[in-house]
């Protein structure tokens, strides 16, 4: 797949956001604030930075692989998963229905194409991915594993025992991403559980860490994915810290955890996308 | 006692069935290079460093970090590898369900999970060790296979054998020194149940180490004029229905013996495939609801009624009702 320009993705982007709020609306039911924040990270990974081929294989030999660990934000997944060829657009209309392949929280089980693990119990998918990174240094596949996490999923105790593995098995081949996004179901992540300073926790575990300071820029989120590429192969796990805004692109949605798990009505639906221009053309 | 009876089955030495599962790994590692390890802190234990010292690079040391074992070895099999995880049966599951669940039985992963110290016999680290549910755990996930093989070699046969099979398996093994009384030529076949010892009056299913108490108590109640029929239950997960409902159409009624709680274990199991099938009266030999304690692996076995002598008490009371 060719890579897009700054322009191009920035309209991929809109036509994505505009799937996850479809999607989410069709079945009143899923996470459209996290989706719809990690969108121009999602883009820019499977329309820019990533060497994937849709044409699935599960193996991935001599490609790069991508996990979502917070497995919630499927909506945002599936939908550039479906809009760089891996399925046909129109299969989202299926998203957390019954007999679907888009189930709420990602799975291999119903064998939908880019899925290579199941997600949604939280703080499972950095050890999956180092699995996979070093299971690709084993085979001398140079290629890169990424992971995204979520803030809140920090809290989960596994996080640290991989933290921990991944540097002193100097997993360097790996790129893992925290979207911060400060929020949580119950409220900020400072209230609930406060992270305090998550660079500062990964540099003493061991980890090369970048900022990506804003996540909902399309430039900047490219110049943070090359500059924690760039970092890669030097002996460290690479933490890109990528700094978003829940809800991002609907006036209504953004900087709140209220809509953490909440579905549109008709008339937010409306109102959302008389904010996001049609650009692909809708599923 | 086992001395003076008429065995069908012996013995000449004895060895821990963990030692079965070090040397399979180190076979299975040197027949199939996708073969790869990972232990938390155990190695010792698992007899895992005949491998680690042979295949290096295929072996990770994760530290006493069992949840983020389970995702790494998920992870590695995703380009092939066939990821074998090490430590105690009750780190192995309990511990680690929710990962087990979610990215290995859920996501279909080619992961063998090998667990030792299972059940009371790991003996005088005492019931915080003692893990009793182990199989109810597994056997309940979808796509997980189950395997709790009986002695040094049959541990060893099937973990070569679990290398060739792709899916999810349960592997469970032991600490205590142990009769080895079956071929060490044998194939290992998942999910074919071996009948041991025919007869007539009763069946036996049996699972781990109580299957050699099987043994000693089909020749104690040979020895009283009363034909069992043992039969070898190494899979408990996909369960050999038809050997189950062979063997009880024959003798009518049926015994279990595990060391494993009454709840999940084989024996409900075999309950399960009788009552659907050919309802018949059956009697459990394990652990009835409780925690172990420390002790030693005979005295526990006594004192919780896991033994011969209960095997032999069972098959008259479940005779009785016949």
């Amino acid at each position: 797949m060719e890579k897009q320009s700054i322009e191009q993705l920035e309209n991929t982007a809109l036509q994505v956001r505009r799937d996850i709020l479809r999607m989410v609306h069709g079945v009143q039911s899923g996470h459209p604030g996290a989706s719809l924040g990690c969108t121009e990270f999602f883009v820019a990974l499977y329309f820019n930075r990533l060497n994937h081929n849709s044409n699935f294989k599960m193996e991935g030999k001599g490609e790069d692989l991508f996990f979502l660990s917070n497995g919630h934000i499927s909506p945002v997944w599936y939908s550039v998963l479906s809009r760089s060829g891996y399925f046909p657009p129109k299969e989202m209309d299926t998203f957390r229905k019954l007999n679907s392949r888009l189930q709420g929280h990602p799975a291999t089980e119903e064998g939908l194409p880019g899925i290579r693990i199941a997600s949604g119990s939280l703080g499972q998918g950095m050890s999956v991915a180092i699995g996979a990174a070093q299971a690709k240094k084993i085979d001398g596949d140079d290629s890169t594993v990424y992971v995204l996490m979520g803030d809140g999923e920090q809290e989960e105790g596994q996080i640290w025992e991989a933290a921990m593995y991944a540097a002193h098995w100097k997993v360097d081949n790996l790129i893992a991403t925290i979207d911060l996004n400060r929020q949580q179901i119950d409220g900020p992540t400072k209230e609930i559980m406060n992270l305090i300073d998550l660079r500062a926790k990964y540099e003493s575990f061991g980890w090369e860490v970048v900022d990506t300071l804003q996540g909902n820029d399309m430039k900047s989120v490219l110049e943070g994915l090359e500059k924690a590429k760039n970092l890669t192969r030097e002996g460290k796990p690479v933490m890109n810290l990528l700094h978003t805004e829940m809800g991002y692109g609907v006036n209504f949605m953004v900087g709140t955890h209220k809509w953490h798990g909440i579905a549109p009505s008709d008339e937010q639906l409306e109102d959302a996308l008389g904010q996001l221009p049609e650009t692909i053309g809708d599923f | 006692m086992e001395k003076t009876l008429d065995l069908k089955f012996n013995y000449t030495e004895k060895k821990d069935t963990r030692s079965g599962f070090g040397d399979g790994f180190l076979e299975a590692g040197r027949r199939n290079p996708n073969v790869v390890g990972l232990c938390a802190d155990l190695i010792g234990s698992l007899k895992m460093g005949a491998f680690q010292k042979e295949f290096p690079e295929r072996f990770f040391q994760t530290g006493i970090a069992e949840a983020n074992m389970m995702g790494i070895a998920a992870g590695m099999t995703i380009n092939g590898k066939i990821p074998y995880t090490g430590t105690f049966a009750n780190f192995s599951t309990g511990r680690v369900y929710d990962q087990i669940r979610q990215s290995i039985a859920y996501s279909g992963k080619n992961v063998k999970i090998c667990a030792s110290h299972a059940g009371l016999t790991l003996g005088e680290d005492g019931a915080t060790h003692q893990i009793l549910e182990d199989l109810g755990m597994m056997k309940m996930l979808p796509h997980m296979t189950v395997i709790n093989p009986c002695d040094y070699n049959q541990t060893k046969a099937a973990t070569i054998a679990i290398a060739e099979y792709e899916g999810p398996v349960y592997l469970r093994f032991g600490r205590p020194s142990w009769p080895i009384f079956t071929d060490p030529a044998q194939k290992f076949e998942i999910g074919k149940a071996w009948k041991m010892i025919e007869g007539t009056d009763v069946t036996i299913f049996a699972t781990g180490h109580l299957v050699w108490e099987a043994v000693v108590a089909e020749a104690i109640l040979r020895s009283e004029g009363i034909s069992a029929e043992v039969i070898n239950i190494h899979t408990i997960k996909p369960l050999d229905e038809e050997a189950i409902l062979d063997s009880v159409a024959k003798t009518g009624c049926a015994v279990s013996a595990e060391e494993h709680q009454y709840n999940g274990g084989l024996g409900d199991s075999v309950a399960q495939t009788l009552a659907r099938n050919n309802p018949a009266p059956m009697e459990y030999v394990g652990v009835d609801d409780s925690f172990g304690e420390s002790g030693t692996p005979t005295q526990l076995l006594e004192k919780y009624g896991l033994n011969a002598a209960n095997i032999v008490a069972a098959a008259k009371k479940v005779l009785a009702r016949k």
